[in-house]
């Protein structure tokens, strides 16, 4: 042992004299001047280059952006690097990464007076073991996305908590090949959110007292639109029960608080092996596109939706929103699984599938609703289930930055 | 060598160097691989300051329309190297050789109804076309207004003056950082000029004089047509109210606000050109706006301005809901007084 100590020491001095040697980086610590510090080591980095942010509470009023490839953000672990943006006196969100292979990690992020992280034409991104929040909790003042990624391939989010965003927590838009793992959303109006998106695998991630769980949406009139295959497996989606908070106007405002999975619009999305506890709406609720549009790229129905092999607790005992009008005519109650029932749009009415392969006492309902824009005193509501089609499900995601950990040693 | 020999050899060279140098542009400072510390490093002023007085090559000029920066001043030059030229674009920014620069200062009088009159400079801010690429540095001056100092991160800076419109305002001006530039000036990930394009120089500038003729004479441009020039409507001129505020849109907000810009994936495009009405926000919903939409439901309800989501955002200075995001601190009240008024007088979407 101590031979070897020695051997390191002389190797340390020998490698200490050499000019080429860089300096070690060194985290940054709170300060007066860490926040330009560290949007300069932003600025400055080269590609490889890890950024260090050490322990304690950093209170930043100017937002941090990246744009160097291949750089690792990472703080000294999510309970012990706290970035402030309370006293945020700029920009759309804390911060902003526009380049590619980047990396963030082990910090976390709170009170920013718009989005949390977004990262916009970022490929293969890498957000781990982080966290961003509200403080205060859910308020319609607080910022709309948590973590979010827009059109960029490759997308990866691994332990990541998102607590209290006035959209969604986790959200992925007009991005593909997507993977949500091992994630925490709560208290947010929709937990993960997944849109306009191919390509996606959400799973093992725990969605509660959200309004909404987990969303799958595609929508009318963004640069890239027609989303689909995307699976949603092995999460916990219980108690979503946030009363929803979004400010109107924005889609997810017409989310029913306490849906489960909410799925409108889309094509080729599975959803199985998930536990569905205590969602007062409904569990799995799936929907067209119901607002007028004229995108002529875009077909608003949900179509090639399977669901399958999901456990069921409590729910659809309250339901909330647009859909508690229809409760009464019903029961009272919404079953575990609702489709609108919308097949026609603009005149053209397509052979909507939506293959319900459950057990014979979870509930199913169609609402008939036929047309979208749709009309809700037109609906004519039954229980039986459409024939149970065979539709192939989307292969496993992988992405270039996610290598499989190995067995040997676990 | 020891580093103090090293250190003196070297400061002996740059003495040497600067006693030796001509006066004007120094076009290898401009094509180095680092920005230079300071703005007289490059040569580009006779004194050293940002003032008319400019080195042989540098050119005054200005837009038709502007961004709003706050009230702020605005002094614009190009630079061309010798022997070479931009080339004429009938749509977009000219196309300009490697070696060329675009300088803007940024400055504030204590009454901005008389500009001219104990104007200070804030900060400069130079485009240069790098053999690959454009690229941004930041230049923030001292408080001698002797000397502008490389800044990338950029800074604050409080600033009293008068607005042009009489009222007194304290400004937490924002000098942007290199990354902030960037936000504005990328295109499909391409950093990109913003103003200097047909539409926006094509009139009488600084200099007195027609600037794409004179660019034109002068060399630092070729290509364009001797008539036919396209002109973009001064936003606040005697022009349809529908082109100039499409024209205010265009400068203030499609640089993010369009295919490829930093706003894409909201498909909220507000170029002058674009076509379509839901494009530009009639009966558009919002997409990542948060409590950017102030619970209205769509980026323009025509004929109601304060129902439309785009009067509640010019409107504001609030993070998170103001647009544009960078750039400014205080309300455009003219800009928005102009966009109120071309909503309003849209005639009503039945629902």
């Amino acid at each position: 042992m101590r031979v070897i100590l020695a051997t390191v020491s002389v190797l340390a001095l020998v490698s200490a004299c050499s000019p080429a040697a860089p300096p070690k980086p060194v985290a940054l610590a709170p300060s007066a001047t860490a926040n330009d510090d560290l949007q300069k080591q932003l600025i400055e980095a080269k590609p490889g280059d890890v950024i260090e942010i050490g322990e304690g509470r950093f209170d930043f009023a100017t937002p941090l952006s990246l744009d160097v490839d291949n750089v690792t953000l990472k703080g000294a672990g999510q309970d012990k690097t706290f970035i402030s943006f309370k006293g945020q006196t700029g920009a759309g969100e804390g911060l902003l990464v526009t380049s590619d292979g980047v990396t963030l990690t082990g910090f976390t992020m709170e009170d920013a007076k718009g989005d949390g992280i977004k990262s916009k034409g970022a490929d293969n991104i890498t957000y781990k073991d982080l966290k961003v929040v509200w403080t205060g909790g859910p308020l319609t003042t607080n910022g709309a996305y948590g973590v979010y990624p827009v059109e960029s391939k490759n997308v990866l989010i691994d332990g990541v908590t998102v607590s209290g965003a006035s959209d969604a927590g986790i959200y992925v838009g007009q991005s593909e090949n997507i993977i949500v793992r091992n994630s925490r959303a709560e208290y947010n109006v929709a937990g993960i959110e997944i849109e306009n998106s191919s390509n996606a695998d959400v799973h093992d991630n725990v969605a509660t007292h959200n309004a909404g769980g987990i969303l799958v949406f595609d929508l009318p009139n963004l640069p890239k639109i027609g989303g689909h295959s995307t699976r949603i497996f092995n999460n916990q989606v219980v108690e979503n029960d946030t009363q929803n908070f979004a400010p109107p106007g924005n889609i997810v405002a017409n989310v029913p608080t306490g849906s489960g999975v909410m799925l409108m619009a889309n094509q080729n999305v599975h959803v199985f092996n998930n536990t569905f506890d205590k969602n007062q709406t409904t569990h799995v609720l799936i929907y067209g596109y119901s607002f007028a549009f004229d995108d002529e790229r875009y077909n608003p129905l949900p179509r090639d939706f399977v669901i399958r092999d999901n456990t069921y607790g409590d729910g659809g005992n309250s339901p909330q929103g647009r859909l508690a009008p229809l409760a009464p005519a019903i029961g009272g109650k919404l079953p575990a699984i609702v489709w609108d029932g919308v097949t026609t749009y603009h005149g053209k009415t397509e052979d909507v599938r939506i293959a319900v392969r459950e057990k014979p006492e979870v509930g199913f309902i169609n609402l008939g609703l036929g047309v979208t824009p749709i009309d809700l005193t037109k609906a004519k509501p039954s229980t039986k289930r459409l024939p149970d089609f065979e539709i192939a499900e989307p292969p496993a995601v992988v992405l270039p930055q996610d290598k499989p950990a190995t067995k040997e040693g676990a | 060598m020891s580093g103090s020999v090293r250190l003196l050899v070297v400061s002996l060279f740059l003495a040497l160097a600067a006693c030796s140098a001509p006066a004007g542009v120094k076009d290898s400072v401009i094509l180095a691989a680092d920005p230079a510390p300071k703005l007289s490093d490059y040569g580009f002023f006779a004194t050293a300051n940002a003032g008319a007085a400019v080195a042989d090559g540098v050119r005054p000029y200005d837009l038709v329309n502007a961004l709003f920066a706050d009230y702020a001043g605005k002094h614009r030059f190009v630079y061309v190297p010798k022997g070479q030229s931009a080339t004429y674009n009938p749509d977009t920014v000219f196309d300009f050789p490697v070696g060329s620069v675009l300088i803007k200062t940024f400055a504030f009088a204590p009454d901005m109804r008389d500009p001219a009159l104990n104007e200070r400079w804030i900060e400069t801010r130079l485009l240069i076309h790098k053999s690959e690429g454009w690229v941004a540095y930041p230049y923030v001056w001292n408080a001698e207004q002797t000397e502008a100092v490389y800044s990338p991160v950029g800074g604050r800076q409080i600033v009293k003056t008068i607005s042009p419109e009489g009222e007194a305002l304290t400004i937490n001006y924002a000098i942007p950082n290199r990354n902030q530039c960037k936000e504005c000036h990328s295109r499909n990930k391409v950093f990109t000029p913003i103003g200097p394009s047909a539409r926006n120089l094509n009139h009488v500038g600084p200099a007195g004089v027609q600037q794409i003729a004179d660019w034109t004479e002068r060399g630092i441009l070729t290509g364009a047509p001797a008539e036919g020039l396209p002109t973009a409507p001064p936003a606040f001129g005697d022009q349809p109210l529908e082109q100039r505020a499409r024209a205010w849109l265009d400068i203030n907000c499609a640089h993010c606000h369009r295919a490829g810009g930093g706003a894409s994936n909201s498909g909220l495009f507000l170029a002058w050109n674009e076509t379509t009405p839901t494009g530009w926000g009639v009966h558009k919903r919002p997409t990542a706006a948060g409590r950017g939409s102030g619970d209205f439901l769509f980026v323009i309800e025509p004929g109601k301005p304060d129902q439309s989501i785009m009067i509640h955002r010019i409107g504001s200075v609030e993070p998170g809901v103001m647009m544009p995001e960078l750039g400014r601190t205080t309300v455009d009240t003219r800009a928005l007084a102009l966009i109120r008024e071309w909503i309003a007088a849209m005639p009503p979407v039945a629902q």
